[in-house]
């Protein structure tokens, strides 16, 4: 029966010319081969978000008057509500989490070299994007925590010269955080930012599959792609699972309390861990640097680190070669133990 | 010019004006419309002994969130409750007798004044009056 189907999709769709190329497919065998498993755990929690983030829709209800109520439903009536509420935010965390832990990995060993550029630069808009499913997800529960980092996370976008205030409320959907922004947060994150990531996710896995892995000709040993590598992709998938679920059963994602307009901010409010060590430089940054506002200051910071990251392939080999992989090196750690003390700073203060 | 470069050139525009004018209708459309809402000159906020000492409460005052404190002696102010830095809204620290922003930190004296942290500007001050027993506040140009 099998055969027989392989044989119709075979003279319809050329399947055995795809079976061939996927027997033929290798991974390259060397040290920093662990590194290759985390784009696969990227793709993984990607899909739990999905699977996760469509069993919610079932029950949210998006507005100012119904958004908290339908979470709160959804996490004390509906039963296993709170697994897929929890298993959704910690698998959203642990995703931006793997894609930073999968890119630095591609930056230390150097993989977004030529030919890779644009699977690096495709690297970069999919971790913007998942960036971004994080922020807009964090408004749709409305509660107190939501709604001020909405408010402070749209108001930097404010600050830009010239078009801030048009973006503002272009983002707002008004002047003020309302129902309003709500509505536009929620059409983003389940409708928006899908497409645009499962595309950009299907690009970035075509270049992949095209150029096949980095360090390939390097390599002294190599394993077959089915079913070694596959395997023990699955097997990890497997095992990442069982620790969201570990996370979600023992430490449940909390609700808080309803957002409301006119209540102060309260104290102790900061925003997710991937956002701790710009909200620390916001912090520290004084009121007026050069009759320039801090915040544009640290608008200007991040925008550049942003670039610089993004045009990475491009500017890097214009470095004089005698020293660059030092260079490199340590640009690479001292950013990271910047960010990392950022967001130690950002999380004790 | 040649005739080529000629009908690439119109083709080039004809498609630039066929984009834009797709995208213009889709950018005014995601920009909502301003609110026709008149602003208030007053707001009374009910009668004035009922307001506790040593606390804040935020009030609207049109679309404008109003922070009024009661100090501990008794004395009122209203101000703006929008941190100037990020737009969190502040609270009144009775322990402190000062304005503070949760958010990044800042402070500000009763009056208003940045005094501390990353907030760029004060904070816009409004008229409160006890009126008949009643607590009102009025904007600084009422």
């Amino acid at each position: 029966m099998i055969d027989l189907l392989r044989s119709w999709l075979d003279e319809r769709y050329q399947l055995n010319s795809f079976l061939e190329w996927a027997r033929h497919k290798t991974v390259p065998v060397h040290r920093w081969t662990v590194f290759y498993y985390t784009g696969g755990v990227c793709l993984f929690l990607f899909l739990v978000q999905i699977a996760t983030g469509i069993l919610l829709l079932m029950y949210y209800r998006v507005g100012a008057e119904s958004s908290y109520e339908s979470v709160r439903f959804i996490t004390s009536q509906v039963e296993y509500g709170w697994l897929m509420r929890s298993v959704h935010s910690w698998s959203a965390n642990l995703l931006i989490l793997f894609v930073l832990v999968h890119m630095l990995s591609i930056y230390f060993m150097r993989a977004y070299r030529s030919p890779r550029e644009l699977s690096w630069v495709s690297g970069c808009f999919l971790l913007g994007i998942m960036m971004a499913f994080g922020f807009s997800g964090y408004l749709l529960p409305w509660n107190e925590l939501a709604y001020f980092a909405t408010k402070v996370g749209t108001d930097i976008v404010g600050q830009l010269p010239i078009v801030g205030g048009w973006l503002l409320k272009l983002v707002r959907g008004g002047e003020e955080v309302t129902g309003a922004t709500l509505s536009r947060f929620f059409g983003l994150h389940v409708a928006i930012l899908p497409a645009a990531a499962s595309g950009l996710i299907g690009l970035h896995l075509l270049f992949v599959q095209v150029q096949g892995m980095s360090h390939g000709e390097d390599a002294k040993k190599h394993m077959p792609f089915f079913p070694n590598f596959v395997l023990r992709d699955l097997t990890l998938w497997l095992v990442v699972l069982n620790v969201i679920c570990v996370l979600a059963v023992f430490f449940p994602w909390e609700l808080g309390l309803k957002a409301d307009a006119l209540k102060s901010a309260p104290a102790g409010i900061k925003p997710e861990w991937y956002f701790l060590s710009q909200y620390q430089l916001l912090k520290v940054l004084p009121a007026k640097i050069l009759f320039i506002p801090g915040e544009l200051w640290g608008i200007g910071m991040f925008s550049a680190v942003g670039a610089l990251a993004l045009l990475l392939p491009f500017w890097e080999p214009r470095l004089p070669k005698s020293g660059r992989e030092r260079l490199l090196t340590i640009l690479g750690a001292g950013g990271l133990a910047a960010a990392a003390a950022l967001t130690l700073w950002g999380h004790l203060s | 010019m040649k005739r080529r470069s000629f009908i690439n050139l119109l083709l080039g525009l004809g498609t630039a004006g066929g984009v834009g004018a797709g995208l213009f209708p889709i950018l005014r459309y995601l920009l909502p419309p301003e609110s026709a809402e008149a602003e208030p000159e007053t707001l009374s906020l009910g009668p004035a002994e009922q307001f506790p000492k040593g606390a804040g409460k935020i009030f609207k005052f049109g679309k404008h969130p109003v922070l009024v404190i009661r100090t501990k002696e008794g004395n009122f102010h209203a101000l703006a409750a929008t941190c100037t830095h990020l737009d969190c809204l502040v609270q009144y620290r009775d322990d402190l007798d000062m304005i503070w922003c949760a958010c990044h930190g800042g402070k500000y004296d009763l009056s208003g004044r940045n005094i501390s942290g990353p907030p760029p500007k004060p904070l816009a001050q409004y008229a409160v009056q006890v009126v008949a027993g009643n607590l009102v506040i009025a904007s600084a140009q009422a």
